[in-house]
C-alpha cells in the first residue's frame, strides 16, 4: 500500500539540541496520506528524538512542524491529540492503577460526552479483544497485554495518524505477528509512523522507510531497497 | 472494590454514620465537648482539602495552610467591614480558591516539577505567615480592620444566621454547620471523583503523559483541582475563624500544614474518608496527651506517625478496608 495522496506532515529543518549534542539535525520530512512509514536507525541515531518532536513531548530547539499545513512547531502532547494524532510510547504508558475499563472509557472520554463514551467503552472492549480482562488493572497484566490494552486505547480514539514507538519492542513472536496484522489493519484507515528496531518486523510490515543516521536522514526508500543498501548495512554492523 | 462492602453500601454508612453523628451529637454530650468535637471537624474539613489534591490529584502541597490561612483572615477582616457574615463567608472561600488557581496557574502552566512544586507551596505558606505576622503596626488596615500582626485580630462579627446580622450563630448551631459543611464537601467531592471531570484528575494522577497523549490538558485539569483545594481549605479556614472568633499568623504557619499531611497519611492517602479520620483521631489524641506531663506531645505523635508509616503504609482507612474483606471471604 502506497497511496500517494496529499502531504499530512511536514517537517523543515526540524533540530533538536540537548546542550552541545545536536540529537536531531536539520531533518526535511514529508508524510503522504495513508503511508505507513517505518523510522528505523542505529541507537542514538535520533529517530526517537525526531518522534518525541512529533508528539509535542519534545520542543525542538529550531525548524518546524507542520501537521496538514497548520504550523504546530512547539505545540503541547494535548493538542498534538486533538489535533487526530494518536500516539504509543516505547514503553506501555497506560493507567496502571485503574481497570482496563476505565483507561479505554478515559481514551474515548477525549471525544465523547459521558454517557456516549461509557456506552462506546464497552463496545470497544468487545472490538479490541479485551472483554475478558475488563476488570482486571491494568498494571496487574502481562506485558504482551498491556501494549495491546494502550494500543487499543490509541485506536479508539479514531485518529487519522498513528505514531508508534518500537511497538515490538519486548513481544513473542506470536504477538509480533499478531503486531503486524493489527498494524496493517490500522493502517487502513489511518496514516502511520512506526519507529522499529527490529529488522525482521520491518521487513513484515515494510513499505516505505526512512533511515536515521546521527541525527540526519541517511536514506528513504522502499523497504526491500533500503535493506539492501550498502551505507544502511554499514552504519548498522558499524563495518 | 478492595473493601467487603459495596462501594454504595460503604457510602450509605458514612451519610448515615455522618447524619447520626450529625443529629445525635448534640443532644448527647454538653457544649463543652460539642466545642471541641467542632473544631475536630473544622480540622477534618481541612485534611479533606488536602487529601482531596494529594490522594486523588496527586499534587503533593506543602503549603496547604496558606489557603485555610487566607479563609480564616479574609473571613475576619471582611466581617470587620461588612458586620453582616454571608457576604465575607462567601468570598473567604471564593478568595483562597481564585488565589490557589492563579498560583496553581503558573506551576502547572510553568511544568514544574513535584519537588519544585512541593517548595513553592512551602514557601509562598511562610511569605504569608512572616509578612501577616509583621503587621502589627497600627498602619496595616484594610478598610476597618486592622490587620494586627503578631497579635492576630480578635473580636470580629461571627457567623449569623443569614440576612440577619443581629442573630449569631450559638455554639451548637456552629457544631451543625460545620458537620453538615463537612458531609456535603465529602458528598460533594464524592461526586465530582465519579463525574467525567474527576475520573480525568484520577488518570492523570495515574499517568499524566497518557493523559496529554490522549489529549487531555493536565495544566488545566491540575489548575482546577488545586482551587477546588485551596476553596475547600479556605471554607475550614472560616469555620476555625469563628470558632474561636480569633485569628493570629500561626494559621498560616508551618506546623499547620505539616499536621494535615500527617492527619492525611495516618488516615490514608487516596480515600476522601482517611483524611477525615486522620485529623479526628489525631486531634482528639493531641487533646488527650494534653492533659498529662509524662512525656511530651509531640513526641508521641512523632511516634504514632513512623509506626502508621512504618506498618500500616497505606494508612488507617485503607487498611482496615482490606481487613474487612479479607474477613468476610474467609
Amino acid at each position: 500500500m502506497s497511496a500517494r495522496g496529499e502531504v499530512v506532515l511536514e517537517t523543515r529543518a526540524l533540530t533538536m539540541r540537548f546542550g552541545g549534542v545536536v540529537a536531531v539535525d536539520r531533518v526535511d520530512f514529508t508524510l503522504r496520506d495513508g503511508e505507513l512509514r517505518c523510522l528505523i536507525g542505529p541507537n542514538g541515531a535520533g529517530k526517537s528524538t525526531f518522534f518525541k518532536c512529533l508528539t509535542g513531548q519534545l520542543k525542538p530547539s529550531a525548524g518546524e512542524v507542520l501537521v496538514r499545513e497548520r504550523r504546530m512547531t512547539g505545540a503541547e502532547p494535548c493538542q498534538m491529540a486533538q489535533a487526530g494524532i494518536g500516539v504509543k510510547t516505547q514503553t506501555p504508558s497506560v493507567f496502571n492503577g485503574l481497570s482496563v475499563r476505565e483507561n479505554m472509557f478515559l481514551a474515548l472520554a477525549r471525544h465523547h460526552a459521558g454517557r456516549i463514551a461509557e456506552a462506546r467503552t464497552d463496545e470497544a472492549l468487545e472490538r479490541y479483544a479485551l472483554a475478558d480482562l475488563r476488570d482486571r488493572k491494568v498494571g496487574e497484566l502481562a506485558h504482551g497485554q498491556r501494549q495491546r490494552v494502550e494500543i487499543a486505547m490509541v485506536v479508539a480514539a479514531e485518529p487519522w495518524l498513528v505514531l508508534l514507538d518500537e511497538p515490538a519492542a519486548g513481544m513473542t513472536h506470536e504477538e509480533v505477528d499478531a503486531l503486524a496484522a493489527l498494524i496493517r489493519d490500522i493502517n487502513r484507515r489511518s496514516t502511520m509512523i512506526i519507529v522499529e528496531h527490529d529488522m525482521q518486523f520491518i521487513r513484515m510490515i515494510g513499505d516505505r522507510v526512512t533511515v536515521f543516521h546521527q541525527g540526519a536522514v541517511l536514506i528513504e526508500d522502499h523497504v526491500d531497497t533500503v535493506l539492501d543498501d550498502a551505507r544502511v548495512r554499514e552504519v548498522y554492523l558499524g563495518s | 472494590m478492595t473493601s467487603g462492602l459495596s462501594e454504595r453500601n460503604r457510602h450509605l454508612l458514612v451519610l448515615a454514620i455522618g447524619l447520626v453523628l450529625l443529629v445525635g451529637l448534640p443532644w448527647v454530650v454538653d457544649v463543652v465537648t460539642l466545642l471541641e468535637l467542632t473544631i475536630y471537624i473544622v480540622y477534618a474539613l481541612f485534611a479533606l482539602s488536602l487529601g482531596f489534591i494529594w490522594g486523588h490529584g496527586g499534587i503533593l502541597c506543602f503549603g496547604q495552610a496558606a489557603f485555610f490561612g487566607l479563609g480564616a483572615y479574609t473571613y475576619a477582616v471582611a466581617a470587620i467591614n461588612v458586620g453582616e457574615s454571608s457576604g465575607p463567608f462567601l468570598l473567604a472561600i471564593l478568595l483562597p480558591a481564585a488565589f490557589a488557581a492563579l498560583l496553581g496557574a503558573m506551576m502547572f502552566y510553568g511544568r514544574l516539577s513535584d519537588v519544585y512544586l512541593g517548595v513553592i507551596t512551602l514557601v509562598v505558606a511562610l511569605i504569608l505567615f512572616k509578612f501577616v505576622n509583621s503587621t502589627a503596626n497600627e498602619t496595616y488596615v484594610i478598610g476597618d480592620a486592622r490587620l494586627g500582626g503578631f497579635n492576630g485580630i480578635p473580636g470580629f462579627p461571627t457567623l449569623n444566621w443569614p440576612g440577619d446580622a443581629g442573630s449569631p450563630l450559638m455554639p451548637d448551631e456552629m457544631f451543625y454547620l460545620a458537620m453538615g459543611l463537612l458531609i456535603a464537601v465529602y458528598f460533594g467531592l464524592h461526586g465530582l471523583l465519579r463525574s467525567r471531570f474527576g475520573r480525568i484528575v484520577v488518570a492523570i494522577r495515574e499517568n499524566e503523559t497518557r493523559a496529554e497523549l490522549l489529549g487531555y490538558d493536565v495544566r488545566l485539569y491540575k489548575t482546577a483541582v488545586f482551587a477546588i483545594g485551596g476553596g475547600i481549605a479556605g471554607l475550614a479556614g472560616v469555620l476555625f475563624a469563628n470558632w474561636g472568633n480569633f485569628v493570629s499568623p500561626g494559621v498560616f504557619g508551618l506546623a499547620q500544614s505539616a499536621t494535615a499531611i500527617i492527619w492525611v497519611i495516618v488516615g490514608g492517602l487516596g480515600t476522601l474518608i482517611g483524611p477525615i479520620v486522620g485529623a479526628v483521631l489525631i486531634q482528639f489524641l493531641t487533646t488527650l496527651l494534653g492533659q498529662q506531663s509524662v512525656v511530651n506531645n509531640a513526641f508521641v505523635l512523632g511516634a504514632i506517625l513512623v509506626l502508621v508509616v512504618l506498618l500500616l503504609p497505606k494508612g488507617l482507612m485503607p487498611t482496615l478496608g482490606q481487613l474487612l474483606s479479607r474477613g468476610r471471604r474467609k
